[in-house]
């Protein structure tokens, strides 16, 4: 066990190393500096300005001295507005955090109750409704969803008020960003509560003539909820990618909308800094859900 | 081995005692009874003999779902191909009435015609209908969602295609060869799967995007950066997962016996793969691929949605959805067609690929 944690924490810190190597090296690839004018600089001046903020220095160095600053919790300013980079992630990611995490506590919960329902009903007709729509929302992209949930009940039934800075609806952009994870997890739970649910301890509880709801409960849920677990970690990768899109449909203040708007500003530091601070997380998260994985079920091997 | 048989008096192999053997010796012809026609016919094969593939492609045609994504697709195809043909407009092409441009052509609602037409028409000239529609550029609606299925499904295609045969020859020698060549070749696989692909993707679309340049006029120019760059992307994150499963397949199909069997008898390597190995993995390959189409067209849809997708004047079925936000309270049509497009192609090849996993490999099934 021991020996797995650490096997698994050596690679989470080798790809965020990586990542922040790729980002480095592919944002200085970027031509044009930053000290690149409508109107021409002379050399010398450039020179000063590059000593000033050590660009001058080998690759390599720069490399380093931004990584000391990122341990620092500095990543730099944003070349669009100069503000510091921190303080908008600071004040943004509240916000799409609260997002991210209710739609996934949404998600799970519901893919759990309606794959379980599901699985228990099979080949009735709540199974077939599940089934057709869980297959249906696996097709339909979250920018789609958002976009058509934010015309039917905010334009056009006038139901949800559009989001706006002092009025916050976390209903509409929360179900765009559940809808696919949810379906996902129904399938997932109705395939692993079926299994579960033909497993011979379930024949010998109900031989033994233990209640319904308690071999379901008791005995097929708990087993089947394992494979479920493995796919939080994806999960959280959906919903940090899919929060891009939704946030910005729903012009949520969040760290997605500042992302996307980075990313058609051509603001090379946001990106940077929001790339390796959201795939840090998104690595942290895998890394938990695969530990807690291996807690749940010992009997997995790591490959 | 030297068996010596014991026998009795009569020359018969003597019966142990203990034997539960049936004593022939007890028996003769006449106490045996002739097995009729219709007995003999009960131990007659009944079906004739299929092979793998034709067996799958039975059971893939009795599941209705896959049999109507294939009717979807094929009816999306020929449209797509087609449609050009018949439709006068071209999908750049911003629409003019006997040489003027016509500017009252903006918005146009499915089936209308702008006060230019119409004065057009009522002087006795034909004109085709905007099927859907038209664009805020007074482009017809119709071909720009045509030429974006077009490019939704080429880009899913081909990324398809570059993940496989990466996946395919990393995987095969990673299986193939085995030790320690596996071992360092799956730790790379390990940390590029770890890496989260969309945000990579994204920073990668970014720049290459400023850094190709390509010779003007040459066949790369013509697809232009956002499209190279985009299989660029695909080609260096997506192909980990088809490399990983390809070893595991070779992995165990190398430990079967009749893989030992052939080794046996003295089959060279080259015939054990592709007589014996890579046919068993086809199933796999053939499932997997198709499931990697429906997933390279959310991405790329996904891409042009934030705005890293195929270049300006063409279309993809990500960038309609993108640019028909703007019109939103209006035009709600303009969303309506290039998602429901999107809905439609993703729904079937992922109906297809569980329909071709079934019938082809129920292993799979999880």
């Amino acid at each position: 066990m021991l020996k797995y944690v650490v096997k698994r924490i050596l690679l989470a810190i080798v790809t965020i190393l990586i990542i922040c190597l790729i980002t480095f090296f592919v944002m200085h690839a970027v031509p044009g500096g930053p000290f690149n004018r409508e109107k021409a600089l002379s050399q010398a001046t450039i020179d000063a300005l590059n000593a000033r903020y050590g660009l001058d220095k080998p690759l390599f160095t720069q490399f380093i001295n931004y990584m000391k600053n990122l341990l620092h919790g500095d990543f730099g300013v944003s070349l669009k507005n100069g503000r510091e980079i921190s303080s908008i992630i600071a004040e943004s990611f509240p916000i799409s955090a609260r997002l991210g995490l209710t739609a996934m506590l949404f998600a799970l919960t519901f893919g759990i109750v309606l794959g379980s329902t599901a699985a228990i009903m099979r080949n009735k007709l709540p199974d077939r409704i599940i089934v057709f729509f869980s297959t249906l929302f696996t097709a339909v992209p979250s920018f789609v969803l958002a976009t058509l949930l934010l015309l039917v009940f905010s334009i056009k039934l006038g139901w949800v008020p559009v989001w706006s800075a002092n009025e916050t609806h976390y209903l509409l952009p929360v179900m765009a960003l559940a809808a696919y994870p949810m379906a996902y997890t129904t399938r997932l739970a109705k395939t692993s509560m079926l299994d579960a649910l033909g497993q011979d301890y379930i024949r010998t509880a109900k031989s033994k003539g233990v209640a319904r709801w308690k071999v379901i409960f008791k005995h097929a849920l708990k087993n089947s909820l394992i494979p479920v677990i493995t796919y939080a970690g994806p999960q959280i990768a959906y919903i940090i990618t899919g929060s891009m899109v939704v946030e910005t449909v729903f012009t949520v203040g969040g760290i997605g909308t500042k992302f996307v708007s980075g990313i058609n500003n051509r603001d090379y530091t946001l990106i940077m800094a929001t790339t390796i601070f959201l795939a840090t997380l998104m690595v942290i998260a895998t890394l938990i859900c695969d530990l807690l994985y291996k807690l749940v079920d010992p009997r997995i091997k790591y490959e | 081995m030297n068996l010596r048989i014991r026998r009795d008096e009569n020359g018969n192999p003597k019966k142990s005692p203990f034997s539960v053997q049936m004593d022939l010796s007890k028996f003769n012809s006449a106490m045996f009874e002739k097995a009729t026609d219709e007995e003999k016919s009960q131990q007659d094969v009944m079906s004739e003999s299929t092979t793998f593939f034709k067996d799958g492609m039975r059971k893939l045609f009795k599941n209705p779902l896959a049999v109507g994504s294939i009717i979807v697709l094929s009816l999306i195809l020929l449209i797509i191909i087609f449609a050009p043909l018949f439709v006068p407009y071209r999908y750049e092409e911003i629409l003019s009435v006997n040489g003027v441009r016509d500017k009252g052509a903006k918005n146009l609602a499915p089936f209308t015609y702008s006060k230019l037409e119409q004065q057009y028409i009522e002087a006795g000239g034909t004109r085709f209908p905007h099927i859907f529609g038209t664009d805020e550029q007074c482009r017809d609606y119709f071909i720009r969602v045509i030429y974006g299925t077009r490019v939704s499904l080429v880009v899913g295609f081909f990324a398809s295609i570059i993940v496989l045969i990466i996946g395919m020859l990393y995987g095969s020698i990673s299986g193939y060869l085995g030790g320690k060549v596996d071992l360092v070749m799956m730790r790379i696989v390990d940390i590029i799967y770890s890496l989260p692909d969309m945000l990579i993707i994204i920073l990668l679309s970014v720049v290459l995007q400023t850094i190709l340049q390509f010779t003007p006029g040459s066949f790369l120019d013509s697809l232009g950066t956002n499209m190279i760059s985009l299989f660029i992307v695909f080609g260096l994150l997506y192909w980990v997962g088809m490399a990983r499963l390809i070893r595991g397949q070779i992995l165990s199909i190398k430990q079967n016996e009749y893989i030992l069997a052939a080794k046996s008898i003295g089959a060279p390597t080259g015939r054990i793969i592709t007589r014996h190995i890579l046919p068993n993995c086809l199933s796999v390959i053939i499932i997997s691929t198709a499931l990697q189409i429906p997933s390279a067209i959310f991405t790329e849809s996904y891409l042009s949605f934030v705005g890293l997708g195929v270049q300006a004047p063409m279309p993809s079925l990500g960038s309609l959805a993108n640019s028909a936000r703007g019109g939103l309270q209006s035009n709600s049509y303009k969303l309506l067609f290039p998602a429901l497009m999107i809905c439609l192609i993703v729904l079937s090849f992922n109906l297809l690929g569980d329909g071709l996993r079934d019938a082809f490999d129920p292993k799979l099934r999880k």
